[in-house]
């Protein structure tokens, strides 16, 4: 965002829900359901109370496995996104919800129509991730299967949001006229009908939704490739990034907004989140030992076990995990299914893993503890808050987005002990209404330009 | 009539069928603000109104096109009410915002994705906390078949239609008994959140799909969701004696054709081979117009005069279908529920002050909880699934 001159960056918080991954420990007594909509209501409230821009929701298309079985060691199981954000709304009144919906699995007359749905029945507060998936294994869930070749997910995920968006406009502003003493409810004139033949889709249909109090969803997108990056700079609203690292966030957001330029889109039209992890102790000293504690919960050695079974692509029962890494190189056979995996290059991966662990003198329990769990923010309350502010004035992000390791009470913490702090340095909001908008949509309290309504309705060739 | 319904003679089950602002096409007028129609305010307000009046359930309708615009580029209408909002999401919302009445949206099967299907309203029911249940049904409408584009309206003959319906149901069903309700088990000795043994994959495959499941979603309150059918057609009803715990019956022009129809579609599901499918016997609710033209003459002792003849046919309830909201809801409310509690015909009894612990759907349906069918088998393991490497993913690790 932009600030005016000699002002501070105002800093924007998103909250998101502990995911099915080692990052979220069950092992803990104060570890609640992953499923019970107690815990999503009270991580919807306490966000809500800390004044997030929004609650996040990643995506579960099916469960993971490992080596032909499911994968038994994290938190698994959680309710479907649509649904799960709509009661979310539902309990709370100012706070944002965005979920995660593949473009692959899903088809755009009824993912718009949902998502504009839910912008109804939450008064503008919805937001959709944008993510694509081409494998076979979550394709095994659904009609089309997995046979979308890579190059061609972010071309569907474009026409998707492309046909989504004409959709969202089909009723014009004025198209709902209500007007019982004329006897008129809606203005056929005013509402398009959509006809859109394209590569990956046809579309001739009459949208039933109105249009939304935000026109259409925040878009937000994750993906980090090229192609990603580009699809960002074109469509998305906010970018979900994993450089949390000061430098690499700088570097990220310098080549981002160059996109977004060539794009033909202004600087404050989008924002740039990493993702981020912290503990929060009394004491930087006491947040040390803790994030140790929690990293070790988070890595059991079963955990540490399959992490390296998953780069090598074969059984490691038989090593010492206290002991170094495996002497031989990696196999090239797919143990886990259904969870990201950059490591393409397996050779290379391991060889980076073995320089590290000698480096500095790791066991191979400990590589993976050093790789997966270090916390982006650990300290006490001040230095959690002035960390993430000198990122954010740096311009290494416009903020983060929060993973606790804790269902549901992982927030509680930060909303109680480091939102105040952010309000007293003047880089956080104190209420989400201000006089000049005492109604705001998530667009709004994001700061992001409303969407242009399209200059006619001229949509029969979409 | 057999045993069961004699079995539930005096416990008929009171449900409303929500739409719009009513069935009436004209009710939009009577609205202080129509467009509160595409508001959560609205349904939740209705949805307690019912709630507060001891009703068992709402039922909520939907459609993928506009009302009265089946075809391929019929025009939007300008006298009556346009639009409408996801049932299901609706639902969901309002689900959040109550708790004690049935929730029951009507989701179609046609040209959606059944595992999304089965696992929104496996979350409908967790958000509900066992109060969910779902109105099953087929699109067979050109302009639906068009809006998604993916198959074209001659493929979708009537047996088409209703075969994959079929497969729907039974895949939902199999994906909703998929985790067993024990198969969170935090051991930490061993480092296992889950016993893999009590998870399973469906390993469907039909003609139109395959789903290899598990369910994303860990076993439901209820388990098993009622599954709920409207018998418009002879097709319909075929479909619900397969698959359904309840049929509603249509309003029919005159109330000897409903006993008659009652009395039909108990012969069928009675010799039906329901019970090697797991299924209860099918129970029997007749739809009833409130207000309205058909209903407008009716006063509460006539209408209940006609819910009783209905029972003493073999119907196990009733599903009112208000005319104009909220009128003609409140008129079931404080008129037409106390005459058929008066008479015994409804064990339905209004919100007290007194908190009781929720009643689930299935057991207002008279449904006993519903087993696990997994839970004795064991299943081989899987992994048809290989080879193709996965980068930017469904799940953003931090």
């Amino acid at each position: 965002m932009t600030a005016a001159d000699g002002a501070q960056r105002q800093i924007h918080l998103v909250a998101h829900f502990p995911g099915v991954n080692s990052t979220t420990v069950w092992s803990d007594p104060a570890a609640g359901s992953q499923i019970d909509f107690a815990s999503f209501r009270h991580f919807a409230q306490t966000a809500e109370r800390g004044l997030f821009d929004y609650v996040f929701l990643a995506e579960g298309l099916r469960v993971r496995e490992h080596a032909g079985k499911i994968h038994d060691l994290d938190v698994a199981g959680r309710p479907a996104t649509l649904a799960i954000i709509t009661a979310m709304a539902a309990v709370t009144e100012r706070i944002g919800v965005v979920g995660t919906l593949s473009s692959t699995f899903n088809e755009p007359v009824e993912l718009a129509r949902q998502l504009a749905s839910i912008d109804h029945l939450s008064g503008g507060r919805v937001g959709w991730n944008v993510v694509t998936s081409s494998d076979a294994f979550h394709g095994g869930n659904f009609r089309r299967g997995g046979y979308l070749p890579y190059p061609e997910r972010y071309e569907r995920a474009e026409e998707f949001v492309r046909v989504a968006k004409h959709l969202w406009d089909s009723w014009a502003d004025d198209a709902l006229v209500a007007d019982a003493r004329r006897g008129r409810f809606a203005d056929p004139d005013r509402i398009a009908r959509v006809a859109h033949q394209g590569k990956h889709f046809a579309v001739d249909t009459t949208p039933t939704v109105p249009r939304s109090p935000q026109g259409y969803p925040v878009i937000v997108q994750a993906g980090d490739s090229p192609a990603g990056r580009d699809f960002a700079a074109a469509n998305a609203e906010v970018i979900f990034t994993r450089h949390s690292e000061y430098a690499e966030g700088r570097a990220f957001y310098a080549d981002v907004q160059e996109r977004l330029a060539a794009a033909g889109r202004s600087s404050d039209s989008l924002l740039i989140m990493p993702g981020a992890t912290f503990i929060v102790g009394d004491t930087d000293a006491e947040a040390r030992d803790l994030s140790r504690e929690v990293a070790h919960a988070q890595i059991s050695p079963q955990t540490a076990l399959a992490w390296l079974e998953a780069i090598w692509g074969r059984d490691l029962s038989d090593i010492d995990l206290d002991g170094p890494l495996p002497a031989d190189e990696p196999e090239e056979t797919v143990l886990r299914q259904g969870q990201t995996s950059t490591a393409i290059d397996r050779r290379a991966h391991a060889a980076r893993l073995r320089e590290r662990a000698e480096a500095e003198g790791l066991s191979a329990r400990e590589v993976v503890i050093a790789e997966t769990a270090q916390h982006t923010f650990v300290g006490s309350a001040e230095t959690v808050a002035d960390e993430i502010n000198r990122y954010v004035q740096g311009r290494a992000s416009d903020g983060f987005v929060l993973v606790p390791h804790l269902v549901p009470t992982g927030l509680d913490v930060f909303v109680d002990r480091v939102v105040p702090i952010l309000q007293e340095r003047g880089v956080y909001r104190t209420a989400y209404e201000s006089p000049a908008n005492p109604r705001p949509t998530l667009r709004s309290v994001l700061g992001l330009p409303a969407p242009q309504p399209p200059a006619s309705l001229d949509l029969a060739v979409a | 009539m057999s045993d069961i319904a004699k079995l539930h003679d005096a416990v008929l089950t009171v449900g409303v069928a929500l739409d719009g602002a009513g069935w009436d096409p004209d009710a939009w007028r009577e609205l202080p603000d129509p467009a509160a129609v595409f508001t959560a305010d609205y349904w939740t307000d209705l949805v307690r109104t019912a709630e507060l009046a001891g009703i068992d359930y709402v039922t909520l309708e939907d459609d993928l096109h506009l009302q009265g615009a089946s075809e391929v580029g019929d025009p939007a209408r300008s006298d009556s009410l346009q639009g409408r909002l996801d049932a299901l999401l609706t639902l969901t919302a309002v689900a959040a915002r109550t708790d004690q009445i049935g929730v029951v949206p009507v989701v179609t099967v046609t040209h959606t994705e059944p595992f999304h299907v089965a696992t929104a309203l496996q979350t409908l029911d967790h958000v509900s906390l066992g109060r969910a249940g779902w109105q099953l049904r087929i699109s067979p409408a050109p302009a639906d078949a068009a809006a998604f584009g993916r198959r074209s309206a001659e493929t979708l003959t009537p047996e088409a239609l209703l075969g994959e319906a079929e497969d729907v149901a039974e895949v939902a069903r199999a994906l909703w008994d998929s985790w067993e309700d024990d198969a969170v088990i935090r051991d930490t000795s061993t480092g296992r959140f889950l016993d893999r043994d009590r998870l399973h994959h469906v390993n469907f495959v039909g003609d139109l799909f395959s789903i290899a499941g598990p369910s994303i979603v860990p076993r439901s309150p209820q388990g098993q969701l009622p599954v709920t059918l409207l018998a418009e057609t002879a097709e319909t009803e075929a479909l619900a004696i397969r698959v359904a715990d309840v049929v509603f019956i249509p309003p029919a022009d005159t109330l000897a054709s409903s006993l008659e129809r009652i009395g039909a579609v108990h012969a069928a599901a009675a010799a039906a081979p329901r019970e090697e499918r797991g299924l209860e016997p099918l129970r029997i609710v007749v739809d009833f117009e409130v207000g309205g033209e058909r209903g407008v003459s009716r006063g509460p002792a006539e209408l209940a005069d006609q819910v009783a003849a209905a029972q003493r046919a073999g119907a196990d309830g009733v599903r009112l279908r208000p005319a104009r909201l909220p009128r003609d809801l409140e008129w079931v409310a404080e008129a037409l529920l106390p005459e058929l509690r008066h008479r015994g015909l409804t064990a339905s009894a209004p919100r007290s002050g007194v908190e009781t612990p929720a009643r689930t759907l299935r057991q207002r349906l008279g449904l006993a909880a519903a087993p696990h069918r997994f839970a004795a088998a064991s299943e081989p393991s899987a992994g048809d699934d290989q080879d193709v490497q996965t980068r930017d993913s469904q799940e953003v690790n931090a």
